[in-house]
C-alpha cells in the first residue's frame, strides 16, 4: 500500500464514522436509538439489512470458497428468500403491531418473563461467543498480508465502530451501512473488471467460464441426497431455511433493522429487495473466486497462498524442502498451462475425440498440481504442527495487493473493513439494545419509565459488548475457519429459538412453561449431537441440520409438555415492561 | 391463555402494498419467489452448461 491506497482506506473509513456520529449526534430519543429514524425508507433498510449480514468474511473467505470448492456454497443461501417471505408475512406485522424493541419482548408478551429471557439469554450467549470473530476474522488476514499489528488492527477497528454505534444507536448503524455498502459494491464490482481484463488475452469470460466448469468450479446446484454433503439443494432449502427463518426473524441485529422505519410497508419492501438480490450477490461472489482460478491458472501462482506464512517457515531449518515445492510447483504450472490451451484449441476445433483426451490431460495436471499443494501444507505442518495451513483467505487479498492498481488497493482494503464495520455496527447495536430491554429494564422495571436513564444504559451497554468483542478478539483463539466457525455457532442456537418462535406465532394452545422446558431440553439434545459426533460417526451430519432438528426438537416437546402439563398447569400470565 | 390478539397480524396480505404492478402483498411474495425459482433454473442452466 502506498500513500495514494492509505489516504482512500483512511478518508472512506474515519469519514464515514465521523459522518454517522456527527449526523446522529443529538439521538436522545429511545426510540429512534433503538429503532432508528421514523423516516427511514426501504432502501436504506434493504441495504441496512444486507450490511449486517454481509461481514468481511464475506468478501475475503468467500472468494476463496469459490476459488477452492467452487459455487457450491451459493445453496448455503437458498433458504433466504422463503424465510424473508415468511418473515413479511408472520414475523415483522406482529412485531410493528405490539411496537417491541426486541424480538425477545414479544416472547415476554406471548408467553412469560422466563421465556423472554431463554430467548434473549441464547442470543446474547451466541452473539457474545460470535462478538470477537467479526473483528478478529479481517483483521488476522489483513495483518498478515500487510504486515500491520494484528493488535492495533483489532483495537482500531474497534474503537471506531463503538464510537459511532454508541453515539447515534441504530440510525447511526443504517446511516454508515449505507455508504459503507455502497464502497463493497463499487470496489467489488471494480475487482471484478479487473479480473476479467487481465485474463489471458483471447480467453474472455466465455472461455475462462468453460476452464472453471471443466474443473469442476461451477457447479453451483447439487441435487445429491447424500446426508453427509455439507451443500446441496435439500440442505439450502431446509437446513438454510430454518437457519435463514431463525436469522432474520429472531435475531435481534437482523429485526432491530427492519421493526423501525417509516411504514409496515418499509421493512417488508427492504427484506424483499434482500429476498431478491442475496443469492446474485453470493453468486457474484463466489464466481469472482472461480474466475480467479482461472487466472492463478495462466498467472504466476504461489504453492501456498498464505505468503507471509509461507515465506517464515521458507526461511527456517527445512528451507531446502519448501524450495523443492516452489520449483517443482512452477514446473507443474507451466506444464497446466499448456494442457489448458491444448483443451481450448482442442474445443474450439470441434474435435470431440480429441477434446476429450485433451481434457483428461488437463484435469491430471490439475489434479498433480493440487497434490503439490498439499504437500505444501504437510511441509507446513511438519515444520510447525501450529502452522495454519488454509489459504484460500489469502487468495482474493493476494489478487488485489498483486493486480489492482494503487488507489483501488487502498479502495478493497476500505471494502473488508467497510464490511467488519457494517456487521459489528449491526450486532452491537442489538447485543446493546437486547441487554437494556430484556435484561436491565426486566430487572429494573422502574427505569422503564425514565427515557433519558434508558438511553444511557443502552449507550452503555453497547460499550460494553464492544469492548468485550475487542478483548474477545485479542485473547481468544479462533478457528482457522472462520466463516464456518459463524456458522455453527449459529446454528447450534438458532434451530431452537425458531422453535420458540413459531410455538409462539402458530401453536396457540402452548403456554410460557411447556416452551421453556422444551426449548432447555431441545437446546440439550443440539449440544450433544453438537459434542458426539466425533465419538459416534451417525450423528456426524451436516451442521445446517441442527436449525432443523433444534426446530423440531422445541416444538415437539413443546406439545409433549403441553399435552402432559394440560389444563392442570396453565400457562403463566404475560410479562411485559 | 395469552390474549389472541399479539400474534394476529395487524396489516392484511391483501392490502396494497404500494409497489407498481402489485395490487396485494400476496402478489409480491409470489413474485419474489417466482423470481428465487428462477434464479435456481438459471443457476442448474449455467452449472450444466459449462461444465
Amino acid at each position: 500500500m502506498n500513500l495514494l491506497d492509505w489516504i482512500v482506506l483512511l478518508v472512506t473509513m474515519v469519514g464515514i464514522a465521523a459522518y454517522g456520529a456527527w449526523h446522529t449526534r443529538h439521538t436522545n430519543h429511545l426510540d429512534t436509538y433503538l429503532k432508528g429514524s421514523k423516516t427511514t425508507r426501504w432502501g436504506t433498510i434493504g441495504i441496512s439489512v444486507m450490511a449486517t449480514q454481509a461481514s468481511a468474511i464475506t468478501f475475503l473467505s468467500i472468494p476463496g470458497q469459490g476459488f477452492e470448492s467452487g459455487l457450491g456454497f451459493v445453496q448455503n443461501y437458498f433458504g433466504v428468500p422463503l424465510a424473508l417471505i415468511i418473515v413479511c408475512a408472520v414475523f415483522l406485522p406482529i412485531y410493528r403491531k405490539l411496537g417491541v424493541y426486541t424480538a425477545y419482548e414479544f416472547l415476554g408478551q406471548r408467553f412469560d418473563g422466563k421465556t423472554r429471557l431463554l430467548g434473549a439469554g441464547l442470543f446474547l450467549l451466541q452473539r457474545g461467543l460470535a462478538a470477537g470473530v467479526t473483528i478478529y476474522a479481517p483483521a488476522i488476514i489483513l495483518s498478515t498480508v500487510l504486515g500491520w499489528r494484528l493488535d492495533l488492527t483489532i483495537i482500531g477497528t474497534g474503537l471506531l465502530v463503538i464510537i459511532y454505534t454508541v453515539t447515534g444507536g441504530s440510525e447511526a448503524v443504517s446511516l454508515t451501512q449505507k455508504w459503507q455498502m455502497g464502497i463493497i459494491f463499487g470496489g467489488m464490482i471494480a475487482a471484478f473488471v479487473i479480473l476479467l481484463v487481465r485474463l489471458p488475452a483471447g480467453l474472455g469470460f466465455s472461455g475462462a467460464a468453460h476452464v472453471a466448469g471443466a474443473m469442476g468450479k461451477l457447479q453451483a446446484v447439487d441435487f445429491s441426497f447424500s446426508p453427509d454433503k455439507r451443500y446441496t439443494l435439500w440442505t439450502g432449502l431446509f437446513g438454510g431455511l430454518f437457519l435463514s427463518l431463525s436469522y432474520f426473524g429472531t435475531d435481534q441485529s437482523q429485526v432491530q433493522r427492519y421493526i423501525g422505519g417509516a411504514a409496515l410497508r418499509e421493512g417488508r419492501l427492504g427484506l424483499m429487495f434482500n429476498a431478491l438480490l442475496k443469492i446474485p450477490m453470493q453468486f457474484f461472489i463466489l464466481l469472482l473466486g472461480a474466475l480467479l482460478f482461472v487466472f492463478y491458472q495462466f498467472a504466476p501462482a504461489p504453492v501456498f497462498y498464505n505468503r507471509v506464512e509461507w515465506q517464515h517457515y521458507a526461511a527456517g531449518p527445512n528451507g531446502s524442502t519448501f524450495q523443492a515445492l516452489d520449483e517443482k510447483n512452477s514446473a507443474l504450472h507451466v506444464v497446466e498451462q499448456e494442457k489448458i490451451r491444448a483443451w481450448l484449441a482442442a474445443r474450439d476445433s470441434g474435435d470431440v475425440s480429441k477434446e476429450s483426451v485433451t481434457r483428461t490431460a488437463m484435469l491430471d495436471a490439475e489434479a498433480a498440481s493440487q497434490a503439490v499443494r498439499t504437500d505444501a501444507k504437510a511441509a507446513l505442518l511438519a515444520a510447525d504442527p501450529k502452522a495454519k495451513t488454509k489459504d484460500s483467505d489469502y487468495v482474493f487479498i493476494g489478487f488485489i495487493l498483486d493486480q489492482l492498481p494503487h488507489g483501488l488497493i487502498g479502495l478493497l482494503i476500505a471494502v473488508m473493513i467497510a464490511a467488519a464495520l457494517g456487521s459489528k455496527a449491526g450486532e452491537l447495536n442489538a447485543l446493546g439494545t437486547t441487554t437494556t430491554i430484556d435484561l436491565w429494564r426486566h430487572f429494573r422495571p422502574l427505569a422503564a419509565h425514565d427515557e433519558a436513564r434508558n438511553v444511557r444504559a443502552a449507550k452503555w451497554f453497547t460499550a460494553f459488548w464492544g469492548v468485550i468483542a475487542i478483548a474477545f478478539a485479542l485473547f481468544a483463539g479462533f478457528s482457522e475457519n472462520l466463516i464456518e466457525a459463524i456458522n455453527i455457532i449459529g446454528s447450534i442456537f438458532y434451530g431452537v429459538v425458531l422453535g420458540i418462535f413459531l410455538v409462539a406465532f402458530f401453536l396457540k394452545h402452548i403456554g410460557g412453561t411447556a416452551v421453556f422446558w422444551a426449548a432447555v431440553i431441545a437446546q440439550t439434545l443440539i449440544f450433544a449431537l453438537y459434542l458426539l459426533r466425533h465419538r459416534f460417526p451417525v450423528l456426524g451430519i451436516s451442521y445446517l441440520w441442527y436449525n432443523l432438528i433444534g426446530c423440531a426438537a422445541c416444538v415437539l416437546f413443546g406439545l409433549i409438555l403441553q399435552a402432559i402439563l394440560g389444563n392442570a398447569k396453565s400457562p403463566s400470565k404475560p410479562h411485559a415492561t | 391463555m395469552k390474549p389472541p390478539i399479539a400474534t394476529e397480524p395487524s396489516a392484511r396480505e391483501t392490502e396494497n402494498p404500494g409497489v407498481p404492478g402489485f395490487r396485494t402483498w400476496r402478489g409480491v411474495y409470489w413474485f419474489v419467489f417466482s423470481a428465487f425459482v428462477v434464479v435456481v433454473v438459471l443457476l442448474t442452466l449455467f452449472s450444466r452448461m459449462f461444465a
